[in-house]
């Protein structure tokens, strides 16, 4: 409810140039996929244009945020945002899952000739419905020759990622206890952890691409794959860039026991991710 | 559409003990081009909204035009098929993307934060974020027409392999520029939330609020549940183009069905999108004219969000023909039926509105009133398409086209046109000219039943949507279709012509530019100053 001293910033340029930005960016890639390298240069200038724009769009939002211009109505509308922005990403993760699951449950399964909408069997005749998919229908895909066991490397960056939401949850504990060396020292461990977990995401990339034929064009196996488990990662790579900002903060002094939406909002954003990879690990790696 | 520049600075009646920060630096702000650029006032950036749209539904409009005059007679006329493939498509994509959805987020901008007494929307700087997205989008869209191999050619739905194994090279960057108008809604959508959540005055409940308000609340949860949706699978359409993954294709063990699914489970929603906040305008202009309360406030708020939860259940009624499993095509026709309840409801609440009221038919009331004679007609045809069995018949002939310009035209533009005739006085601080709103209404509804209702016609003798050549049987529907498209097309001048002497000049209004109108935004001035409600004003809920 409004108290009578909502904050409503002055004319901003970084809205319209992040805009530009992101087209550049857009414009530059698609170049790029369609024309060719040709696109590079302006896919580049659009990507640093965009990183400076948030760069310095979020520092605006910080001095307002430390002159003391936010009230708590305008926290409220922070969290709203941030909240609804963690929705919608629910939602694009919900658009993968639902699309593995409607392959698993339905398209393979008809493909081999189940129900009454088996015909489609027809045009593969000899095509066996499974799950990992190892020999897609046409013989001119060429499946993965064998997929990840669980309980290796996935175990492992589930442990990881587990781990850190705890260690953020004692960082957050710690900062609004006042023990700031505490909250630095978890939220480092924090860091360090996702990291870890990006690493051994490469390393399972490369292992998948190298040794077991899982890639992009290995059928809707590896497309299911590397569509979820590529998402998230790059989630995990944002989330991870959040959680340094927020470090780099905090070693700076910044934010106070009862007054640190920015940190709590990158914790929401990664406990979203740490969620998100427990759904993969449940449907992409165990079943 | 008001390009009216609201003055700067500006006397402020509420500024006595606001907190005086907003204020002091937009004094200061930057004028000319840099100020639209740069603008963070919900106002300004509700003006850019809606020019914009009324700018893409002029490109729409020559895409239509185009489509009908080749349609005019049966035999190729104008333009080669695979043109028409990419005026049909690019005249849907414009108008649901372009016009209609930022026309809405345009009139939220404007209107929510006067309607419930709020200083300006929530997060002002996203907000002119999310629109500075749209020139952008549609630009790289637009551009798409002079790459090698053509605009997108394969409907609005852009249904897989045709928009992928079969597309122009130009379809990578369709699904960018998609892309770019998605992020917009997103960041549009939570920005309404949350100022509707967050800033309203202090004595307003939600069982107080607008019903424009309460249609876009929900309106604004249905575009971040689905916009999501539809970026992941343009996402996954780019990746079947680019780098060889099977999604949509059954030979690496995909499924071009799963596109459908996926597109429709953000289709069905979508086309609420562009109907809800119409809901919202509707029930607020006709107890207006009427000078009655809205008969059932309440149940017209369950009814929106009855219809909001069961838009996410209906999806695959636009795929009854597609094979779909016989217990799928049961469960989808019914729960599609069910919807007409509570849009019933919503008739029902507006026509006992005007029961009995001391009606008047200024502008706004007339399209108004038009918008529930023309909607229901478009719901009827909607009820029609949802018997499965029936639907075999239908599906994609021009019975279907009829029944979504039934409810997208005379339903969500008339809708848009009745909220620009009826906020104009608050926006420009002038009435429109009546006579000319008159002229353009009544060659508006003539036009739109002229087009529409013949495809009815034609669609259930069997003429396919999506075709340049026809048979001969169909030539006379089709002749009378093109003439009315003319018509409307042409009379829609008249509109800019309205919009563009009301900002002029006109006859002068009060703040509470309508006889019967009891919202927020009548007790400030007309034109409202730049910076209004920078306290919370007082509110006194009335009854419902």
């Amino acid at each position: 409810m409004s108290g009578g001293s909502y904050y409503v910033p002055p004319s901003s340029k970084w809205p319209v140039l992040g805009s530009l930005a992101l087209g550049a960016l857009m414009v530059g890639t698609g170049v790029m996929l369609v024309h060719g390298a040709s696109g590079m240069p302006v896919m580049v200038v659009g990507l640093v244009g965009i990183l400076a724009v948030m760069w310095l769009w979020f520092r605006d939002v910080i001095h307002e945020s430390r002159k003391g211009l936010y009230d708590d109505q305008m926290d409220r509308s922070f969290r709203w945002g941030m909240g609804w922005f963690i929705f919608s990403e629910v939602m694009f993760f919900a658009a993968f899952f639902g699309a593995l699951f409607y392959i698993r449950t339905f398209a393979l399964p008809w493909l081999d000739g189940e129900g009454a909408k088996g015909v489609a069997a027809l045009l593969w005749p000899d095509f066996t419905a499974s799950w990992p998919l190892l020999e897609p229908p046409d013989a001119a895909i060429q499946g993965p020759e064998q997929t990840f066991s669980p309980w290796h490397l996935p175990l492992v960056n589930t442990l990881i990622l587990v781990g850190s939401s705890i260690t953020l949850t004692v960082a957050h504990e710690g900062l609004k206890e006042g023990r700031r060396d505490t909250a630095r020292h978890w939220l480092t461990l924090t860091v360090l952890l996702g990291l870890c977990f990006i690493a051994i995401q490469g390393i399972e990339y490369r292992e998948a691409y190298v040794h077991y034929g899982i890639t992009l064009q290995a059928g809707i196996y590896g497309a299911t794959f590397f569509l979820l488990t590529g998402f998230h990662g790059a989630h995990v790579i944002v989330g991870t860039l959040i959680l340094i900002a927020i470090l780099a903060r905090v070693r700076r002094g910044h934010f106070s026991e009862d007054q640190h939406f920015g940190f709590e909002a990158a914790a929401w954003y990664w406990h979203f991710v740490d969620v998100v990879w427990i759904g993969l690990f449940t449907f992409v790696y165990v079943f | 559409m008001a390009s009216h520049l609201p003055p700067r600075p500006t006397p402020q009646q509420h500024q006595a003990d606001a907190g005086g920060m907003a204020a002091d630096d937009h004094h200061h702000g930057p004028r000319g081009l840099m100020r639209w650029l740069l603008t963070t006032n919900h106002k300004e950036i509700g003006t850019l909204y809606l020019i914009f749209s009324l700018t893409m539904f002029f490109i729409g409009g020559i895409f239509a035009m185009v489509v009908r005059a080749e349609l005019f007679q049966p035999g190729l006329q104008l333009v080669q098929p695979e043109f028409f493939n990419q005026m049909t498509t690019m005249h849907g994509l414009i108008m649901v993307f372009g016009a209609v959805m930022p026309a809405f987020v345009g009139l939220a901008n404007w209107m929510v934060p006067l309607q419930i007494g709020a200083p300006d929307m929530a997060l002002p700087r996203l907000n002119n974020f999310s629109f500075w997205l749209l020139p952008v989008a549609f630009a790289l869209l637009l551009s798409t027409l002079v790459m090698p191999g053509g605009a997108p050619n394969f409907g609005w739905t852009f249904y897989a392999p045709l928009s992928t194994t079969y597309a122009p090279p130009s379809t990578t960057f369709f699904i960018f520029s998609l892309h770019l108008a998605g992020i917009s809604s997103i960041l549009g959508a939570i920005n309404i939330i949350a100022t509707i959540l967050n800033l309203r005055t202090p004595s307003m409940r939600m069982m107080d609020m607008p019903l424009f308000v309460w249609t876009w609340l929900i309106t604004a949860f249905l575009l971040i549940a689905v916009m999501p949706v539809l970026a992941g699978v343009i996402t996954m359409m780019l990746l079947d183009i680019n780098f060889g993954t099977s999604f949509f294709n059954a030979a690496g063990g995909g499924d071009p069905v799963l596109f459908q699914h996926l597109f429709w489970f953000f289709g069905h929603p979508e086309v609420y999108i562009m109907i809800l906040p119409a809901f919202g305008i509707v029930s607020v202009i006709i107890p207006t004219f009427a000078r009655k309360r809205l008969f059932g406030y309440a149940s017209m708020v369950y009814a929106t969000a009855s219809i909001a939860i069961l838009s996410f259940l209906v999806w695959a009624h636009h795929m009854f023909v597609v094979g779909l499993p016989l217990v799928a095509e049961l469960f989808f026709m019914y729960s599609t039926m069910l919807i007409a309840v509570p849009t019933g409801v919503k008739v029902f609440n507006w026509i006992t509105t005007l029961f009995r009221g001391s009606l008047t038919f200024e502008p706004p009331m007339l399209f108004a009133l038009a918008f529930v004679v023309l909607f229901t007609i478009g719901g009827f045809s909607g009820l029609m398409l949802a018997i499965s069995p029936a639907d075999f018949q239908y599906h994609d002939t021009y019975f279907v086209v009829a029944h979504f310009h039934y409810v997208l035209v005379p339903g969500a533009v008339f809708a848009i046109m009745a909220a620009v005739y009826y906020w104009l006085p608050k926006w420009t601080g002038h009435y429109p000219h009546t006579r000319l709103s008159q002229w353009h209404f009544w060659l508006s509804v003539i036009g739109v039943n002229l087009t529409f209702f013949p495809m009815h016609f034609a669609g259930l003798a069997g003429m396919p949507r999506r075709i340049p050549d026809y048979a001969l049987q169909f030539a006379d529907f089709n002749m009378i279709t093109s003439i009315g498209a003319f018509m409307f097309g042409a009379s829609q001048l008249l509109f800019v012509a309205v919009v563009v002497l009301c900002v002029r000049r006109g006859e002068k209004a009060p703040a509470k530019a309508w006889d019967g109108a009891e919202d927020l935004e009548w007790t400030v001035p007309s034109p409202a100053p730049l910076h209004t409600f920078e306290t919370p004003p007082h509110f006194e809920p009335h009854r419902h």
